[in-house]
């Protein structure tokens, strides 16, 4: 892969071609295209927070906050999206020694502090609605369903794509691309949990003290 | 026919019905017809050449980012021709609804048409001939194989060419939204606009967003990590500098869009209380924030035509570009405060002085890079020899038709101004004098500039003389009319109107739409004879215009590979310096090089994007959840999918390179060569 | 960025070949986009432990008379526990991806305050002025 044949190279003037040809390989691009895809995401996530900022005192007669939100709920929730965060990192440090099994099962441990996530906060969507608080109730009900919502949608293809990944690695093993898929899974997971911190900071925390 | 009821919805084809096709409409039927035969000629000639595998195999599942970024220019410029039919109807409606006259379109009918063509010259029209452009040229002038992610690339054009789709069959199923082109609640919510047709709109949108976006991030990253070694960024083309700050006001905005149409898809479809009148919901909230998309979305539209004139500039007056630096800056500075100006837009919405008073200098403060950009275009032709090809006079056209739209344009950023002007046809001039002057005028140059590059031979000169002048000339007869009937008072997308004063201007306003017409069509001619006589128009310098950058040093139409060798780059103007080095082109020593390679899976993925959408517009949900399940499935399956790439064999390098050496000399000797 | 000499005629030019720009990644440097490290995570992990137990605790409890004050806190304990959770379980550095991954975060952190609190400004003004003397809830 050599441009050494260039005419103006064997004159020994100025070269034209690199000596040896760039390589891209597969896959350089994908963290900073992923990130910048999360920064995407981030914008998606301002709007529902200036959404909620704006409409999340228009409780149109209706129930607030401290009608309805269940701290202690809350502070469980936030610990399971926390244990998964670690668990994740866990993971993640398996797959830099090369460890397939162990990767495997701290990745299906963070599957499961996920999915207790989303069955508490089905179980509160569920529990409002019931009440009669449901997303139509109120601008402040449809904009705290649709930002918690949300986060939640994508906790929820977080999940999807670690059982996918899981099957990947399990069938062809910690191979470069999977490797890279996984600390892109892990932006995502770790991104996920940045958002969360606002949500019940701006979203939980703050109504209660309204 | 208006509905304006709920229709009752099938649990088996949802709200479709009979109904829903236009029979009534005697303007749809015709409209109807024309398109269908001109379709199954199509189609037809498509089968009888037997060109479906070749197309299939070479375009459609191609993830050559040239053959890309051609197809979206043919998505663009179809699409232009629908988006300019609506401006036509528009056109003689306006010249004829006087003295009681109801014109010839229903209330219904008109404002679907101006919605439709709002919506679609801009998503479907400008955003595809950026997007191409910035997917054509971009890797070839950083001196690239490909994109950062050429799969992603295929899945953006087919996502874009599904909401295209989506938006023209509103034209013959079910109807379009008569909103305006950003459906502003609470007109746009379910209670005023209870069919199909803001449903349209929203999906049309959304899923060539996921495209836009996506392709945006995909650019960005390219420019970053793909640029040939000695590409610092102050030595990057001016048309890849304003590409990556297109990109960045992408990747930064689109996301805005999507979440402001999912709050306005909630309330349509799960009945929430985002922008209702009732249970606190804010319409106005909706055009705050969708309008911050919409100021960036302007700059992403013009900037990759300023580096197009900047391009075109330099090549034909023959010099550096004046102020390289200051135009980088100048681009840069746009790029951010594109984000401090939306609320220029509704000036009149009541949120006060103070508020007004910041967006109406910011506004007046972004003026300012755009001017410095006029006056190193002005100080590059300035003592340069200038040549006055087709590209040159698309620019020259542009400065001068450009300075005026920006200058209305600065007028109307003062907000006491604006609360005369708002939604008067001075506005509506306004903004067509800077996208007509701005990107249409832009498309051209690029177009004639960059098509002997694609495609290997030059196009016919004096047609697209009389298609310039027919534009530029168009252009003006149809809209300072509108200017002046916007002076006087005349509101935005009346259908009818008393004053018979008026009528003079509108029957002249029509009369350049006619002459605009004439410039679409010669342009097509123009294309067609260049086509036809491609042999005798045959461009095998790979350098026609003695150009500066780096598509120029490969060949005309570049190989799959783009450069047998990348290029090593020593300053701004690389080919140029390369030229003016004496620089060699090498002839052998050629090796393999490493390729993506194509796939159907983009197709497949936006296909199904699109069936989806369709469903869920119609209420056919148990479509959408099957199509759902099949996205996601068949996404996951593609990325069981690990041998992505291939190896082009050195032999079929060094035969390629060979045969353009053979072209090349058989140029410099005539008749030497057999 | 990595080439040295920037005379436009000038001798052979000697270019490095940085690796931040167009260098030769393997699989898993990604320019520098770290895995972590064991105690780095435990860090991050007990770090995000007591900043959410804090602002639970405070406005469960109410411990601070004041309303606003707690308010505060919380936002303020919030954002280090951003920061925390940016340093060690998303890894940032200036350097990764030669400064470009921190480069997008400022930038849309810029874009992100410019959104939310713009959009706060230009609806709370328009709230006021064009709906006053009512009491149309707290805004």
């Amino acid at each position: 892969m050599s441009a050494a044949s260039t005419p103006a190279a064997a004159a020994g003037e100025v070269r034209f071609h690199p000596e040896t040809e760039p390589h891209h390989p597969e896959g350089s691009s994908t963290m900073l295209g992923f990130w910048i895809y999360l920064m995407s995401d981030c914008l998606i996530f301002a709007i529902l927070f200036a959404s909620f900022g704006v409409l999340g005192g228009n409780y149109a007669a209706g129930p607030g906050p401290k009608d309805l939100f269940e701290l202690e709920l809350v502070a469980v929730n936030t610990a399971m999206l926390l244990l998964s965060s670690i668990t994740y990192g866990f993971a993640m440090l398996e797959m830099v020694k090369g460890r397939k099994t162990t990767t495997l099962v701290w990745l299906g441990v963070t599957g499961l502090f996920g999915l207790a996530f989303l069955c508490i906060e089905i179980y509160e969507f569920q529990h409002l609605i019931h009440i009669g608080a449901g997303p139509q109730r109120s601008a402040f009900l449809s904009a705290f369903f649709t930002l918690v919502g949300t986060h939640g949608l994508h906790v929820t293809f977080g999940l999807v794509w670690l059982v996918t990944l899981m099957v990947q690695v399990h069938r062809f093993g910690l191979i470069e691309a999977n490797q890279r898929r996984l600390m892109c899974l892990s932006l995502f997971w770790h991104f996920l949990d940045v958002i969360w911190i606002g949500v019940f900071t701006f979203v939980y925390l703050l109504g209660m003290l309204q | 026919m208006a509905v304006t009821t709920p229709v009752p919805v099938s649990p088996i084809f949802g709200r479709l019905t009979l109904e829903a096709l236009p029979i009534h409409e005697p303007i749809l039927v015709v409209t109807f017809a024309v398109v269908a035969l001109g379709a199954a000629a199509l189609l037809g000639a498509l089968t009888y050449f037997r060109l479906w595998g070749y197309l299939w195999r070479e375009w459609f599942t191609s993830v050559d980012h040239k053959k890309i970024g051609i197809m979206y220019m043919v998505l663009g410029i179809v699409m232009l021709l629908r988006g300019f039919a609506d401006a036509v109807m528009m056109r003689l409606q306006q010249a004829i609804a006087f003295g009681g006259s109801e014109g010839y379109l229903p209330a219904h009918h008109y404002d679907q048409i101006f919605t439709a063509h709002g919506v679609i010259m801009i998503f479907f029209v400008a955003m595809p001939v950026v997007t191409g452009l910035m997917n054509y040229l971009v890797p070839l002038q950083i001196g690239a194989r490909d994109v950062s992610f050429p799969f992603l690339n295929n899945f953006s054009f087919w996502m874009t060419t599904g909401g295209a789709v989506i938006v023209m069959a509103s034209l013959f199923v079910g109807e379009f939204a008569q909103t305006g082109w950003l459906a502003f609640p609470p007109l746009s919510g379910l209670d005023a606009s209870p069919y199909v047709g803001v449903d349209y709109y929203i999906w049309g949108l959304q899923v060539a967003g996921v495209g836009t976006t996506l392709s945006g991030i995909n650019l960005l990253v390219t420019i970053i990590k793909m640029r040939a070694p000695g590409m610092s960024l102050m030595k990057m083309p001016v048309f890849t500098w304003t590409a990556l700050c297109t990109n960045v006001l992408i990747v930064a905005s689109f996301p805005v869009l999507t979440a402001v149409l999912v709050l306005l898809s909630l309330d349509r479809y799960v009945g929430m209380n985002f922008f209702t009148n009732d249970f606190g919901g804010n319409a106005m909230m909706y055009v705050n924030l969708i309008w911050i998309w919409g100021h960036p979305e302007v700059y992403i539209l013009i900037l990759p035509m300023f580096g197009v004139f900047s391009e075109v500039v330099s090549t034909f007056s023959g010099k550096r570009l004046f102020g390289y630096t200051s135009m980088v800056y100048a681009t840069v500075c746009i790029t951010i405060l594109s984000y401090l100006v939306w609320l220029h837009h509704f000036f009149t919405m009541g949120s006060g002085a103070s508020v007004n008073s910041f967006f109406g200098i910011t506004t007046m403060i972004i003026s300012i890079p755009t001017g410095a950009k006029i006056f190193n275009w002005l100080f590059t032709m300035y003592r340069g020899r200038i040549h006055f090809e087709l590209p040159m006079m698309w620019t020259v056209a542009f400065m001068l038709t450009f300075v005026i739209g920006g200058m209305t344009g600065v007028l109307l950023a003062v907000p006491p101004a604006d609360f005369v002007l708002h939604n008067s046809l001075f506005l509506v001039a306004h903004f067509h004098n800077v996208i007509i002057g701005g990107v249409l005028f832009g498309m051209f140059a690029a177009i004639n500039y960059w098509w002997p590059k694609a495609f290997g031979f030059k196009l016919n000169h004096s047609w697209g003389l009389v298609s310039f002048w027919c534009w530029v000339v168009g252009f003006w007869v149809a809209f300072a009319p509108v200017y002046i009937l916007g002076l006087m008072g005349v509101t935005r997308r009346m259908r009818v109107f008393d004053d018979p004063d008026l009528q003079i201007w509108f029957i002249i306003a029509g009369f350049g739409a006619a002459l605009i017409a004439t410039g679409i069509a010669t342009f097509l001619i123009q294309i067609g004879v260049s086509i036809w006589k491609r042999k005798e128009y045959a461009e095998t310098t790979g350098d026609p215009w003695n150009g500066r950058t780096l598509e120029w040093a490969t060949s005309s139409p570049p190989p799959a590979y783009n450069f047998a060798f990348t290029p090593l780059v020593h300053a701004t103007d690389a080919w140029a310096d390369m030229k003016a080095r004496n620089y060699q082109r090498p002839l052998k020593g050629f090796a393999a090089i490493h390729m993506p390679s194509s796939t159907g899976a983009g197709v497949i993925l936006a296909g199904l994007s699109t069936v989806i959408a369709l469903a869920l517009i119609w209420y056919i949900w148990w479509l959408a959840i099957v199509g759902f399940v099949g996205l996601i499935g068949y996404a996951i399956f593609h990325t069981f999918d690990y041998h992505r790439d291939y190896h082009i064999p050195a032999d079929v390098v060094t035969r390629t390179e060979d045969a353009r050496t053979a072209q090349i000399s058989a140029r410099l000797a005539p008749g030497a060569a057999e | 960025m990595s080439i040295a000499h920037h005379d436009r005629y000038g001798r052979p030019h000697v270019v490095e070949h940085e690796g931040e720009e167009h260098g030769h990644h393997d699989g898993h440097g990604h320019g520098g986009a770290a895995h972590g490290t064991l105690a780095g995570y435990l860090t991050g992990f007990i770090l995000s432990v007591i900043l959410t137990a804090i602002p639970f605790w405070l406005v469960m409890d109410m411990p601070l008379p004041d309303a606003q004050t707690t308010g505060f806190i919380v936002v303020g304990l919030a954002v280090v526990q951003i920061v925390v959770h940016m340093v060690f379980f998303l890894h940032m550095d200036p350097r990764s991806e030669g400064g470009w991954i921190m480069t997008a975060l400022v930038f849309t952190l810029i874009l992100v305050v410019i959104a939310i609190s713009g959009t706060l400004w230009v609806m709370y003004h328009l709230n006021a002025n064009m709906m006053p003397a009512h009491d149309m809830g707290v805004l």
